[in-house]
């Protein structure tokens, strides 16, 4: 690890005003950040932790119904107090171990935007707004690529908005090594639509399943999600544990097994 | 009734509670006033000429006290290699210098090129960075076959070619097995991987050299499982140290598997380095730089042939084996696929005729040597897969396929140079079948078919040989060391023992074990022995802890020693009492004259031992302190039966392992619960083997599993609780414990069987796939059912060949 120097504000303003300073760097949890920087692969003059800033965390539910969570919510936090949102608690509560469940926020997950990581599933899946310092983004806006995001340079996520769909789930397969998702998929059925993000499977990150949004939308079912052709395995991230092939059958029968979690 | 004391009893592991506790004393926790600290600059390519190393920079950072490369081991000696293979052709195996740091080429991934010593690990990583090195890259050797073809680029240009050797055994058989192969009623025929692994004990290695210049001596605290070993290798063919002017401590080991019985490039740096400047240097492996210089093990490509006549008896094996040694050759490297794995390949049946061939090959990856079970599990795996192959083709019940082929009379005398002294292969098999509930096993594969699940049982035999080694047998075998065992027994006045053992304790739990051993022929409480181990200024000169050797051969050695100490206090306690020695009896803690009432305590006699007052010294010497070397005159042979049986999921591939049991035969057993922690450990590893673990390099020779995100190790969740048994015991005839030997069994003999269960659940379903290379990983096992399709057979006419899932 390089050195490095360490800031931890107590607000928002202070943090937003310590990642104006050049090689400034956010710093959620650390469980992505940390160990990259110990292994070398990154290098920072000053990290700023948003792990002090007591009101960038918390759950709760706003006017519109929406569960509401704070950028520097632990998943812990989340998996045990999203409770107006099982689906949302059940995916926090499955990533990683203990200790990053402990450390890890959703606000930090979000913004790395890791292809294989599981919070752009639910972020997407459930058409959550994205709060920043500056502004709202749609989840559909927000995610652009492997760890791109539309966050501008020094733009903290403050707060995510959860709509609760009427019925979802959230199916995971683990690749066997990091734990990650080789391909998990989150499903949720809204009145007016069904949405299936699909995570681990793509090299450009977590996607839209239309076809199967398309299908689900009309008959939410097993079998609606097994008529369907797998997606196309163009795309797919193919690596030791799986091929493109692979990774594109897996999304159907997660998608189908959400599915049926779901209903 | 399970005994309190003594062999036999499952007394607590003493070393658990500073384990436990935070309290061991690890290498790492060694640091000695003055300490510099080293990194190594290490290839980040698989193989090229360095044409230049500019350490200009890098010199003049803070805290750089000297950077070292090459040009600095000139007349240092490679890091040598303890075997050497004879072809078949009578030459003797292709053995390149193995430098300290790399000379004139880098040859894998992690081949340390340059070395920067600083005042602190942080300044020395610092330089390390401001090093410019010029690489012209050579094509990477990756493939083993691609890699003996005629042109093929070579690791080594001083060498002939990149076949370190080609070794035929017993070759005299060569000719009498093709006929055999002819003449049979079926031949069953089988390709497939043996997957390379890496060991990852919980601890990395660590290395630190100390060098005091008035007396000239030098010291190497290191991770070793052999701290002798590495004391003779390096001393006498690396740095040119006399024995008496080196010592090697190796204290706590965190986990050794194997990965580190071998001298590593390392430790020697650290050791010359200490001395050069005459302060000590400390070198702590990264997990990252593990990955990539903890020598590698398994890595065989392997085609096995079984012929069987008309009644299903086995007539001939045939095998040929491709066996990567990486760029270099490690310790015991040129062993492994040979002599651990070529005397293995009877296995437990009565197959008259035997012919192995093995094609070692260097290629540009990291050294492959000996890793838990050592050629033993390559070669069980082969067989006992091949004879299941078998059964499906012929449509007979693999158990009695295996039974209708045992050896039953013993000692056994093998078509591949060992003989098998006890054994009973019928009572493993039988008290594994009573673990297992086969009869069951229909009504709960309908259970796992109603939730749409195929569920499989695999079940295999194997034996290995363990006690490693005769010294004159493995002499003639090529082994350039002895590997006999030794200990010296210190009683002191008041009665307690010290136990001094060449053997090594890197969780194998010696610390309790063998002062039961010592208590049970004495007849005192174990706490009065102390086991001392790990240091060669205060041990006797032992070669280590591998090839489950420590109590067979260990054990065996601390008996010897601890026989003559008995003798002596015999004569002592006969002085004492007045009495014939002939008639003075041990038992309990006490010496008793047979027909009388007179006793003397032990503690009476040690007294006497170091206060002779009244002590015969015309006949003995005062003290009480014996040493005893013992070299076995065999292996010794484990075997057993196990049995896997797993649920897959159809539409993910996925493999569950839902029961998993060992019947063993250990022959006698020192301390059950340890035994059952050493099979469930093997196991753990076997499965991780089978379903897990896998390291893998790309075409340019880049380490694709090069962290714990890609390299699968196996997790307590990943099993169901294990069965394990070994009251099948027929005790080792040579040696005097009758044991045999624990550590490495689990690893051994539970592949096999694991595969063996997700074949027979495809088959379940109609998908008769020949075979899956390990590990059997989700996609691999969907996409064999997926390729394999409808219920095509593997087999035409006795031949047979494998599906295209064999290929992946």
């Amino acid at each position: 690890m390089y050195n490095f120097e360490l800031v931890k504000p107590s607000t928002l303003q202070d943090a937003v005003a310590a990642l104006k300073s050049e090689d400034a760097q956010a710093l959620g949890g650390g469980q992505t950040l940390l160990p990259t920087m110990k292994a070398r692969l990154a290098m920072t003059e000053q990290l700023v932790a948003l792990s002090g800033i007591d009101e960038i965390k918390g759950i709760c539910t706003d006017d519109d119904g929406r569960i509401c969570i704070g950028g520097a919510t632990t998943h812990t936090a989340v998996a045990e107090g999203a409770t107006g949102y099982p689906a949302l608690a059940s995916l926090a509560a499955r990533i990683g171990d203990p200790a990053v469940r402990n450390r890890g926020t959703i606000g930090g997950s979000l913004a790395n935007n890791d292809p294989s990581a599981c919070y752009p599933a639910g972020a997407l899946a459930s058409n959550a707004t994205i709060v920043t310092n500056a502004r709202e983004i749609d989840a559909d806006d927000f995610f652009r690529g492997m760890f791109e995001t539309a966050l501008d340079e020094g733009e903290i996520i403050t707060e995510v908005k959860f709509p609760v769909p009427e019925k979802a789930a959230y199916e995971k397969f683990i690749q066997p090594a990091s734990r990650f998702p080789l391909v998990a998929v989150f499903v949720a059925k809204f009145s007016d639509g069904v949405r299936v993000a699909v995570t681990g499977a793509a090299s450009d990150g977590v996607f839209h399943w239309s076809e199967a949004e398309e299908a689900l939308s009309s008959d939410f079912s097993e079998d609606a999600v097994k008529s369907l052709t797998a997606p196309d395995a163009v795309g797919m991230i193919s690596d030791l544990h799986g091929d493109g092939t692979y990774r594109a059958h897996l999304v159907k029968v997660m998608t189908a097994r959400a599915v049926k979690a779901a209903v | 009734m399970p005994k309190d004391t003594g062999i036999g009893a499952s007394p607590k592991r003493r070393e658990d509670v500073r384990f436990l506790t935070g309290k061991g004393r690890y290498t790492d926790d060694i640091n000695v006033a003055g300490q510099t600290h080293v990194v190594f600059l290490r290839s980040d390519v698989a193989h090229g000429t360095i044409k230049s190393i500019d350490i200009a920079a890098a010199e003049a950072m803070d805290g750089v006290v000297r950077i070292f490369t090459s040009k600095d081991f000139e007349g240092v000696g490679g890091i040598p290699c303890g075997w050497q293979i004879t072809s078949r052709d009578g030459n003797v195996m292709q053995e390149p210098k193995h430098p300290v740091l790399a000379e004139g080429k880098v040859r894998h991934v992690g081949d340390p090129i340059a070395a920067v010593v600083a005042e602190t690990e942080s300044q020395a990583r610092d330089a390390m960075e401001a090093i410019v090195v010029e690489i012209d890259e050579l094509p990477a050797v990756i493939d083993m076959k691609k890699a003996v073809a005629e042109g093929a680029t070579k690791v080594h240009d001083e060498l002939d070619s990149n076949l370190c050797y080609d070794w035929g055994f017993v070759e005299e058989n060569r000719d009498a097995v093709e006929q055999a192969m002819k003449d049979a009623a079926h031949v069953t025929t089988l390709e497939l991987v043996n997957n390379r692994l890496i060991a990852n004990p919980m601890e990395p290695r660590v290395a630190v050299g100390d060098y005091t210049s008035h007396d000239g001596q030098s010291t190497l605290y290191t991770t070793s499982q052999n701290p002798h070993v590495i004391r003779l290798l390096m001393g006498a063919f690396v740095l040119n140290i006399p024995e008496h002017k080196l010592r090697v401590v190796a204290p706590d080991v965190g986990g050794g598997f194997g990965t580190k019985i071998f001298h590593y490039a390392e430790e020697a740096f650290c050791t010359f380095a200490a001395k050069a400047l005459e302060r000590p240097v400390k070198w702590t492996s990264t997990r990252s730089e593990a990955f990539m210089s903890d020598a590698h093990g398994r890595d065989h490509v392997t085609k096995i042939e079984l012929a069987l006549d008309a009644d299903h008896n086995f007539t001939a094996v045939r095998t040929e084996t491709y066996a990567n040694m990486g760029a270099y050759l490690s310790t015991f490297a040129p062993s492994v696929p040979t002599w651990l794995h070529g005397t293995l390949m009877a296995g437990n049946y009565k197959t008259p005729l035997v012919y192995v061939n093995v094609k070692a090959v260097f290629t540009t990856t990291v050294p492959v040597d000996a890793y838990r079970g050592a050629g033993r599990p390559e070669a069980t795996f082969q067989l006992e897969r091949v004879i299941d192959k078998a059964a499906r083709e012929l449509g007979v019940d693999p158990v009695e396929l295996r039974r209708r082929n045992f050896i039953r009379e013993f000692p056994y005398q093998t078509p591949v140079a060992v003989e098998y002294d006890t054994g009973d292969y019928d009572a493993t098999m039988d008290k594994l079948l009573t673990m297992i509930d086969r009869d069951g096993f229909e009504a709960r594969r309908k259970d796992s078919e109603s939730r749409g699940k195929l569920r499989g049982l695999g079940i295999n035999c194997y034996i290995e040989a363990c006690g490693i080694a005769p010294s004159k047998l493995v002499g003639q075998l090529g082994a350039r060391a002895g590997l006999y065992e030794s200990a010296t027994v210190r009683v002191n006045a008041t009665g307690g023992l010290v136990v001094m053992t060449g053997s090594h304790s890197h969780g194998q739990g010696h610390e309790t074990s063998f002062p039961q051993v010592v208590a049970d022929m004495i007849g005192i409480p174990e706490d009065q022995i102390e086991i001392v181990h790990g240091d060669t200024a205060n041990t006797p000169m032992g070669m280590g802890t591998y090839g489950s050797r420590s109590l067979a051969v260990g054990g065996s050695a601390i008996f010897r020693a601890t026989e003559k100490i008995i003798a002596k206090a015999k004569k002592i306690a006969a002085h004492i009492m007045e009495a014939a020695e002939g008639d003075i009896e041990l038992k309990d803690g006490k010496f008793t004259v047979a027909g009388t009432d007179k006793e003397l305590a032990w503690g009476d006699v040690t007294l006497a031992a170091y206060v002779p007052h009244n002590y015969p010294l015309e006949d003995i010497e005062p003290g009480l302190e014996e040493t005893a070397f013992y070299d076995p005159n065999n292996f010794t042979y484990p075997s057993g039966a196990y049995a896997c049986e797993v649920e897959v999921d159809p539409e993910t591939g996925k493999v569950d392992v839902l029961s998993f049991a060992a019947a063993d035969d250990f022959g006698n057993v020192i301390n059950p619960m340890i035994v059952e922690g050493q099979v469930h450990g093997g196991i753990a590893q076997g499965i991780g083997q089978a379903l897990l673990e896998n390291c893998a390099y790309d075409e340019d020779g880049q380490l694709l599993s090069a962290s714990y995100m890609d390299y699968a190790m196996p997790r307590a969740h990943d099993f169901p609780m294990f069965q394990v048994d070994h009251s099948c015991a027929t005790p080792c005839t040579h040696n005097p414990l009758g044991v045999k030997g624990c550590g490495e069994a689990g690893a051994i003999g539970s592949p096999p069987s694991v595969v063996n269960a997700v074949l027979d659940a495809l088959a379940s379903a109609g998908h008769d796939v020949g075979h899956i290379n390990m590990p059997l990983t989700p996609a691999k096992v969907w996409a064999a059912m997926n390729n394999a399709g409808g219920t095509g057979s593997g087999t035409a006419h006795g031949r047979s060949v494998d599906g295209p899932a064999a290929k992946i």
